[in-house]
């Protein structure tokens, strides 16, 4: 089953760049996904157009059975509730604690405190961070605060897990530890990932489907594939 | 229940956020408060020349001099069309005896003057004094008295009177304006302050939308955080204005310069402003937040 279906979409910016050029992807559920490619290749861009940050100037785009595309700004958030998103800069709220961190995502959207207390520990576990539930980010390393900023992203139990260079800001050792936590989350929760990056170690040691974009347009795509040089 | 659930959440969120971020609330607040107090004296300004001018135009009397040959028989006639006329609030009668006992008693000399006449070649005349209900039609209502029959001549200071409206106009007209135009200037301001407190939590809100946020679910912390900032900048402007005009109202003993110029009195007149200046505050702290939110709320 296809959770995502990008057909022929193209996406210029109002300066005249065009960052993707006639795309076509489909990505199935459960799936892990790695878009690879040097800077300005259009594997931000993709992630922007599937969480609709940005929109396509054409083509069509489904996530999880919303035309995003054709989305209104007020309509948005109901594609956001079906998302996780990770970002590189983590995205936390420096004056909350870790546990008000990850129980925004579920306050926001008006669940009751009992569910919220259950599923922020257990997101909050399975990114290894019980102990730290009432730290507040400026008292973690990055490593730690990337985890919350996923636990935040699973604690509504979405679909699809969307990770924009999820390891830029990290050290070899502790992008590794991100990894093992997402791929967990790939095998446990079943969750379809898909991760910019452009991190060879990453790519090449996990051995999952691999999208190599390249100055807008789709060259390759892999299954188990290697971050491939010379294609990029 | 979903829709009260996140009502409350919002609330709580509200004033977490006023006390987390509390040098900007601070500034707001500080904002807030001064320009009411600005405000609030401008309405106790223009209220009380409000108030002065219309005790004093309750004051103006049209006096009416009946002819000495109308007797007192026809006198009741001359009051009946007095009557008739429609814009005479009240009518008072004073007969010749009385008004030379009234002044018989103001000075000795004029005891002495008016003591040579005896009581029928009173030289003075019987009067009526005539208020009227509205005193920008005093001239006509005065030419139909002088016009009744029996009525010899009409005095009310025609040059004065005249003059006095045209500046009671100019300034209860100038009052009103200053005091919108100063709610203007205090929206502008307030909102520009609510603005820079959003501005820098630009950061929260997009964060919120990451997550599903619905722009309502977003905009009702702010709005209510606005109505708290609000409240709490008018405190200070009421205290001030409640002491302030009670303490003044006191010192001056009810009247500015002369007993012409009576203040209106503090209760429950300084409670009335307090809430009108209540309601300015959280209002304008509420459209204030609205506005600034609705700006980052674009995608």
């Amino acid at each position: 089953m296809e959770l995502i279906r990008i057909k022929n979409v193209t996406k210029q910016y109002k300066n005249g760049v065009t960052a993707v050029y006639d795309l076509n992807l489909k990505i199935k559920k459960g799936d892990f996904v790695f878009f690879i490619g040097g800077t300005g290749c259009g594997k931000s861009t993709l992630i922007k157009m599937l969480y609709r940050e940005e929109k396509p100037t054409s083509g069509e785009i489904i996530v999880g059975g919303l035309n995003v595309a054709r989305l209104r700004d007020s309509r948005v958030y109901k594609l956001r509730r079906k998302l996780g998103i990770v970002f590189q800069d983590y995205r936390l709220l420096p004056k909350s604690t870790v546990y008000e961190n990850v129980a925004f995502a579920l306050e926001v959207i008006g669940a009751p405190k009992e569910e919220i207390n259950k599923k922020v520990l257990r997101a909050l576990k399975l990114v290894g961070l019980k102990g730290k539930v009432r730290q507040y980010p400026d008292q973690l390393s990055g490593g730690e605060q990337q985890r919350v900023a996923i636990a935040r992203a699973i604690v509504n139990e979405p679909k699809i897990l969307l990770c924009d260079e999820p390891t830029g800001n990290l050290d070899p050792e502790k992008s590794m530890e991100i990894m093992k936590v997402l791929e967990n989350i790939n095998t446990t929760l079943g969750t379809t990932i898909v991760m910019a990056t452009h991190d060879k170690e990453i790519v090449n040691t996990m051995k999952k489907r691999v999208v190599i974009l390249k100055e807008g347009r789709l060259v390759k795509d892999m299954e188990k594939g290697v971050y491939d040089n010379e294609a990029i | 229940m979903k829709p009260f659930r996140m009502f409350f959440r919002s609330i709580r969120d509200a004033f977490k956020s006023v006390f987390r971020n509390f040098s900007l609330s601070l500034a707001s607040i500080s904002c807030i408060s001064i320009t009411l107090i600005i405000v609030a004296v401008a309405l106790l300004v223009s209220l009380n020349v409000n108030n002065f001018t219309k005790l004093i135009k309750k004051d103006v009397t049209i006096v009416v001099f009946v002819n000495q040959k109308v007797d007192d028989s026809k006198l009741g006639v001359v009051k009946a069309k007095l009557e008739q006329i429609e814009n005479i609030e009240k009518i008072d009668y004073k007969s010749k005896e009385q008004l030379k006992n009234e002044m018989m008693a103001t000075s000795s000399e004029l005891d002495a003057i008016m003591n040579e006449y005896g009581d029928s070649e009173n030289p003075l005349k019987d009067t009526f004094q005539v208020t009227v209900k509205d005193i920008e039609q005093i001239e006509k209502t005065a030419s139909t008295i002088k016009r009744i029959e029996g009525i010899d001549s009409i005095n009310y200071g025609e040059s004065w009177v005249n003059k006095l409206l045209s500046t009671f106009k100019i300034l209860e007209k100038g009052t009103i304006a200053a005091v919108i135009l100063l709610i203007l200037v205090n929206v502008f301001l307030i909102i520009n302050t609510i603005k820079l407190t959003i501005f820098s939590r630009k950061r929260e809100i997009s964060i919120m939308r990451v997550v599903g946020a619905s722009n309502f679910s977003i905009k009702m912390p702010f709005v209510i955080e606005g109505m708290i900032l609000g409240f709490l900048g008018s405190i200070i402007p009421i205290l001030v204005i409640i002491y302030g005009y009670y303490g003044f109202y006191q010192h001056f003993d009810g009247q500015l310069f002369s007993p012409i110029i009576k203040l209106v009195e503090p209760t429950p007149f300084v409670y009335m402003i307090s809430l009108i200046i209540l309601a300015i505050g959280i209002v304008v702290g509420m459209i204030g937040s609205a506005r600034a939110v609705r700006k980052y709320l674009k995608i």
